[in-house]
Parts: structure tokens; sequence; C-alpha cells
């Protein structure tokens, strides 16, 4: 009972946490307190002050503008990669789960031939292939996070496929497909759930590598990963400009996390 | 559960301490002479002085490689190979005495036979190469005795000797591609792809007063703009030119800046052979659209000097300083000529810009910001640097980049030659028959004020024409670590490594 209560605090202190952030993503769509691209020399690095809470960056950019347009760039790739990988995985998943046999051997193991790469890698293969910019990372990501999501609901399809259930819908006659997208995958969701979440946080963390590495988000667009780059040159005279990025991308993963661990 | 976080914290703490212990590593001993030098790209096109292209590997080559003659500090061409050289009264015969004592770097002697080979391989050159189009113009080259090279020219031309600074290389490498032997102060050793280049005195220097003073010099590549001030404060390097005075200002007090001129024509160049920019009105309206000053106040802390054509200000004759106003900025106008063209509501384009070279990303990004004022988009797309040779440089595959292009001699010609229609280097596509019959005039010109004002010309042309829109020669800050001095700036992209010594 005590645990139970412990973990509820922490989903609790999560989705507040992720909950506030979203927020400022949606709010950026409508209002920032500057035009988040809207150079100024006279507060180039510029400090805190009341005008600019976060304070501007080398250009005399708002940084807490420039920080809530990038969080919404960042959650819409790390939505964008999990909506792909998740379906395309869960289909490819339950596919294989559900047959077996040579079909189920060749997928998989091409699935694993994906795996074996690390998926940050491939996607900056991928990347490189199609361009930079926000779409083709969240491409890019989205086919690198297939593999995982794959293997993930295979597992369960196997478990599933021979219990009562879908053998009795099986003797009533119910088709191949409707077993397996009717009777098996709602059974399966909450497992797909929980993935949808640590892969969000997985994606979050590619696009701010990607972008850290100069392939992702190209200027001026903004993204936490991209103004963590930026930032880097001015550690010392701005140390703000690197510090707010990096501290939203922090307080993301961590509220996303609280909610995953449940 | 409280073990596994303890296991956590430990790893973390360890892996800091390895990273802070290897950052310790990278701190060089004084004793040895030695430096390490930041450079912001490999060597990607070619250890051939005849193929390289990029400026990067030219200001390299410099110290690997010496022509008859070469530049000094001052822009002035004093001997090198040769010891001394003799021009005839009416300017077409130049008979050059080669030095006894140099050496090329695998030891042999350099012959006449040598430097023959390697002038007539530039003559053979692509056709609309500066130097090859200034060597078509040589009659005859002959080896009369072993120390001795005759030059006959067609043609009486004041120009010729500064095409004579292209390097010389023994007839007997083979593969100069990848092999880099030449007479200059430092031998080429290694390269590790995007890792470093070094290089190493050479012993047999022929000129003993400026003989190199440091033994070894790493170059290593820092391809990622943004962590030069982290590598130089942290002493992974000791020295990184061309840096922006917002890096300059977080420095910590090892370093001396020296504050020189870059040497580049810096400008968005503009793709002409592609819609929009192949109407000159488009090209005009983006001049009239971007304001250079207001780029060097956000980017470059208000310093560089404003530029209106493709010729720098170190040129001195050459360079025509009214052009800097030739488009003074006006919204205004450029949206008329905007509309005329047909884009009353502006369009959107690519600007396409290496990553490792932080003041084009800066420019390309206040650029991109002054032209929504005309209701123009400017996508800015980064690419790395071997991308940018390939898919701009060479492929000519992109709308607009932003980049400085350099000149390899002090001849108007090394800048202005390559706008010529047909000429290998015309990355923009630029194509004006009337441009084509002033450089030819200008080449072929013998006279030297006939000559100027040829080149004058040129540059009116590629003015008016908006040939791309020109931005600044960029203010040149260079951090030496305050263990070194020495460092000395040309009228040139290049940089000269013997120069540099111990305090």
């Amino acid at each position: 009972m005590i645990q139970f209560l412990k973990l509820r605090k922490n989903f609790k202190a999560g989705a507040v946490i992720a909950g506030i952030l979203l927020f400022m993503a949606l709010l950026s769509l409508f209002w920032t307190p500057y035009d988040p691209e809207k150079m100024d020399a006279a507060h180039k690095l510029a400090g805190l002050s009341l005008a600019h809470p976060m304070g501007c960056d080398n250009f005399g950019r708002d940084i807490l503008s420039r920080v809530m347009t990038g969080l919404r760039t960042t959650v819409v790739i790390a939505v964008g990669t999990v909506l792909i990988g998740a379906f395309f995985g869960s289909i490819v998943g339950s596919l294989t789960g559900y047959f077996g046999g040579s079909f189920d051997e060749i997928v998989m193991r091409i699935n694993d031939v994906l795996l074996a790469f690390p998926a940050v890698l491939l996607a900056l293969v991928m990347v490189s292939l199609l361009g930079g910019g926000k779409y083709n990372v969240i491409l890019a990501l989205g086919i690198a996070f297939v593999p995982s999501f794959a293997r993930m609901v295979r597992g369960e399809f196997l478990r599933c496929k021979d219990l009562d259930y879908v053998k009795n819908a099986r003797l009533q006659g119910a088709g191949h497909m409707r077993v397996i997208f009717v009777h098996i995958l709602p059974n399966v969701m909450p497992v797909i759930l929980s993935s949808v979440l640590i892969g969000f946080n997985n994606a979050v963390l590619a696009e701010a590598g990607m972008s850290y590495l100069g392939i992702g988000v190209q200027p001026p667009d903004a993204s936490l990963g991209r103004m963590l780059s930026e930032a880097q040159g001015y550690l010392y005279g701005a140390p703000w400009y690197a510090l707010f990025p990096g501290l939203i991308l922090v307080l993301l993963i961590l509220g996303v996390s609280l909610m995953g661990n449940e | 559960m409280k073990k596994k976080r303890l296991a956590l914290l430990l790893s973390v703490v360890l892996t800091t301490v390895a990273v802070a212990l290897g950052g310790c590593a990278g701190d060089k001993q004084e004793s040895t002479s030695q430096i390490t030098i930041g450079i912001p790209q490999d060597i990607e096109d070619s250890l051939d002085p005849m193929k390289a292209t990029a400026a990067g590997t030219k200001e390299i080559l410099f110290n690997i490689y010496e022509g008859l003659v070469k530049p000094d500090s001052d822009g002035n061409l004093i001997p090198a190979v040769a010891s001394e050289y003799k021009i005839s009264e009416e300017g077409r015969v130049y008979t050059f005495t080669l030095r006894e004592d140099i050496k090329f770097h695998d030891g042999s002697s350099v012959t006449a036979d040598d430097v023959v080979y390697s002038l007539e391989r530039y003559a053979d050159g692509q056709s609309g190469d500066a130097l090859a189009s200034a060597f078509s113009n040589i009659d005859d080259i002959s080896a009369p005795t072993d120390k001795t090279v005759v030059i006959v020219l067609k043609e009486a031309n004041t120009d010729f000797l500064s095409y004579l600074t292209a390097a010389v290389i023994p007839k007997s490498n083979a593969d100069p591609d990848t092999v880099a032997i030449g007479t200059g102060p430092y031998r080429y050793v290694s390269r590790s792809p995007q890792e470093n280049i070094i290089l190493e005195s050479f012993d047999d220097y022929w000129d003993k007063d400026n003989a190199p003073q440091i033994k070894k010099i790493t170059l290593k590549i820092i391809a990622n703009a943004d962590t030069i001030v982290t590598e130089l404060n942290g002493g992974s390097i000791d020295m990184f030119c061309r840096l922006s005075s917002t890096q300059v200002s977080q420095l910590s007090s090892d370093y001396n800046v020296y504050t020189g001129t870059m040497n580049l024509v810096q400008a968005l160049y503009l793709n002409n052979a592609i819609e929009p920019f192949n109407d000159v009105r488009v090209r005009q309206a983006l001049c009239y659209a971007i304001d250079p000053q207001g780029i060097l106040d956000m980017a470059f802390d208000g310093q560089g000097s404003i530029i209106g054509s493709a010729v720098y200000p170190t040129f001195g004759k050459y360079y025509m300083p009214e052009l800097a106003d030739a488009y003074p900025t006006n919204i205004e106008k450029a949206k008329e000529l905007l509309a005329e063209a047909g884009y009353p509501d502006g369009f959107t384009f690519s600007i396409t810009v290496p990553s490792n070279y932080q003041p084009h990303v800066d420019t390309a990004q206040v650029i991109a910001e002054q032209l929504k004022e005309v209701g123009i988009t400017a996508n800015i797309n980064l690419v790395e640097w071997a991308t940018w040779l390939s898919d701009v440089y060479s492929g000519r595959q992109y709308e607009t980049t932003v980049i400085g292009v350099d000149a390899s001699m002090l001849s108007a010609g090394a800048l202005l030659d390559r706008y010529r229609s047909d000429a290998s280097g015309n990355f923009m596509n630029f194509n004006s028959p009337a441009y084509d019959a002033a450089i030819d005039a200008a080449e072929s010109s013998v006279d030297d004020d006939a000559k100027t004002a040829a080149y004058k010309q040129c540059e009116q042309i590629i003015s008016d024409e908006a040939a791309s829109v020109y931005i600044q020669d960029m203010v040149n800050l260079v951090a030496l670590n305050n263990k070194y001095e020495g460092y000395v700036f040309y009228p040139l992209y290049v940089q000269d490594f013997a120069k540099l010594r111990l305090k």
C-alpha cells in the first residue's frame, strides 16, 4: 500500500512537470514574450532581467521565447517519431508474432540487423540521405524507432496467440486480421503505451543529439538541442544561454520518465 | 535499489574524472617545441598544389610548397626557389637562376627540369583557371643549364611574375595528390582524416635566416565551430585563426589576440543559373534588401570592411571603394524590383552554409532575418564542409551560399577570373558576354594602367549585374597562446607557420 502511494506520487509529480512544459510548448503556438527570431543588436548576450527572464542569445533574441518554441519543436519531433515508430512497429510486430514461420524469421532477422545499429546512428545515415530539417528528422528517427517497437509487440503476440480467448475467437470463425487487430492488439495496448513513454524520452534525446551535431533542426529555427549547440561557444560569457535549454530538456525527460515508471 | 543508485552515481563520477584527466593529458610540456593549431576543415580536395581549391587547404600548403618567387608579408614578391631573376627590357623574357643549395623534402636537389615540369603542368591545367590562362601566354620554357630556367612570353605581361608563386614540385613525384613534396619550411608527415594533419620542420630549408622555429606542428581539425573556445581555454589547441569577436571575448588570459584582415570576399553567392536568381532585378533587390552594416553590427561587433564587388581592399590599386555604396539599403526599392520581376510577395529560397564556419553561419542567420522585411523567406541549410565542396562548389547544386572567396596571388585576376562564364571556379554560374570581353582585355593587356582600368571595368560589371550580394572582408582575429609569439598577417589567405616561435 505504501509502495503504491509512493508510485502514485511519482506519477503525479511527473504529470505536473510534463503538463507545465507541454502547456508552455502549446502556448508558444499563440504567444511568446518576443518574436523568437527577432534579432536585437542592443541586447546581444544580455543577462537575466525582468524583460528577458532567461536572458538573450548572441543575436539578442529572447531565450525564453526561443526555449518555448524550441520545446515545441522538440516535442513535435518526439511525438511524431514515436507515432511512426509505434504504428509501423506494431503492424510488423503483430504480423510476425501472430503468423510466425519463415515469414517471421526473415522479417525479424532484418529487424535484428536494424536493431544492431544504435537508433541515432541509423537516423544519422537517413538524415544524410534525406537532408536535414524538422520533417526529415521525424521521418528518420521514426524509421529508426520501428525495430524496437516491432520486437516488443511481437513478444506480446507470441505470448497471447495461444491463450484461450484467441483460440475461442478462432473457433467462432474470426479471420486472422480480425483476431490480430480486434482481439489481441487491444490487450497488448498497455504494454505499447508504456513503451511509447520511454520511446518519447529516447526520441527527445535523439533529436537533441542530432540537432546538437548540427544535422537536425536548421537555424534560425529553435530546438532544445540546437540551442544547446549554439550556446556552447558562449559557455563562459553567457552561461544562461546553455543553462535554460538544458534545464528544460532535463525537466521534460524527468517528467515523462516519472510517468513512464508507473 | 539504493545500491543501484550508488553504482550509477559512482559511474557518473568516474566518467567525469576520466574526462577531466583526458583533458589534462592534452596539455603540452613547455620544453618540446611543438604547437597544436586548430583548423576548421580537413584537406578534402588534394595535396597537389595544382588541384587544391579550398582556401583552407591552400593556406596550409603555403608552408609546404614554394614557387620561383613567393609573397612576403607586405605583399612583395621575393625570390624563393630562384635566387635571382632577370626580366628583359621588353618584358617578354624571364631568366631565373635557381638556388644552389635548395632541396626538396625528399632530399633531392631542385633542378631546372623540375621547374619546367611544374610550370608545364599548370599550363596544361583545366581551361578557365586563372593560372592556366596566365600560363597560356607562355611561348617557351627551357632549361639551358641545370640551374637556369628561361621563360619566354608571347606578349609582355606586367602581372606575370605574381603567377610564378605557383608551387615547384619534383618531377619524380608520381602521386602529388597524396604525397606532398615541396621546398617549403615545413614538410608533410601524416594525416588522419577528420582528425589532424602533422607537419615537421624541414632541416635543410634554404633560408637559414627564416628557418622554422617550431619543430612539430599538429593541425587539429575542429569541424564544430561551437567548441573552439572550449578547446582553446582547455588547452587542447594553442592557436586558432579567424575567430569572432564574441569568441575572443571569452578567451582566458593565456591568449594574445592578433588583429588583421581575412583577405576574403565574403558574400551571399547566388546561383545565377536558376530561378529566380537568373533575373538581374531579383539579384539587385537582394542587394538593396541586405544591409552589410547591419550584419557587421549584429554578428561581428561592427568590425570588417564592407565591399561592393569581388575585390577586397588589400588589393590596393585594383580595389574600388566606391562600389561599397552601389546598393544602399532600401527596402522600398527592393520591393519595387521584386514586383517588377514578378515576385510582389517575395519568394522562398535556401542558403547553404558550411557548418564549420561560424562567421558564415551567423551571417546567414542575420541575412535571413533582414530578408523577412521584403517578404523573402530564406531557409538555412547547414552542411558539412565536404558536402559543401562537392555540392555547392564543384557540383553547383545550390540556390545561394554564404562563403568567403580568397585569392591565391596578389593579382586582381586571381579574384576576377572565376566570373568568366567558362571558368572552373565560377560556381555562381555568372554569365555575361560583356564581362568575358572585359576580363579578356584585362588579362591580355600589356600596359599596367590599361590593365588596371580593365580590371576595374570587370568589377563595375559585377556590381552592376549584382552577380552576388557582396558583404565584407572580415576582420581576422587570431588567438595565440602566450607561450608562443610571432604571428604575421599576409595580404593573402595564408598562414606562415615558420614565423611562429616559443617565447
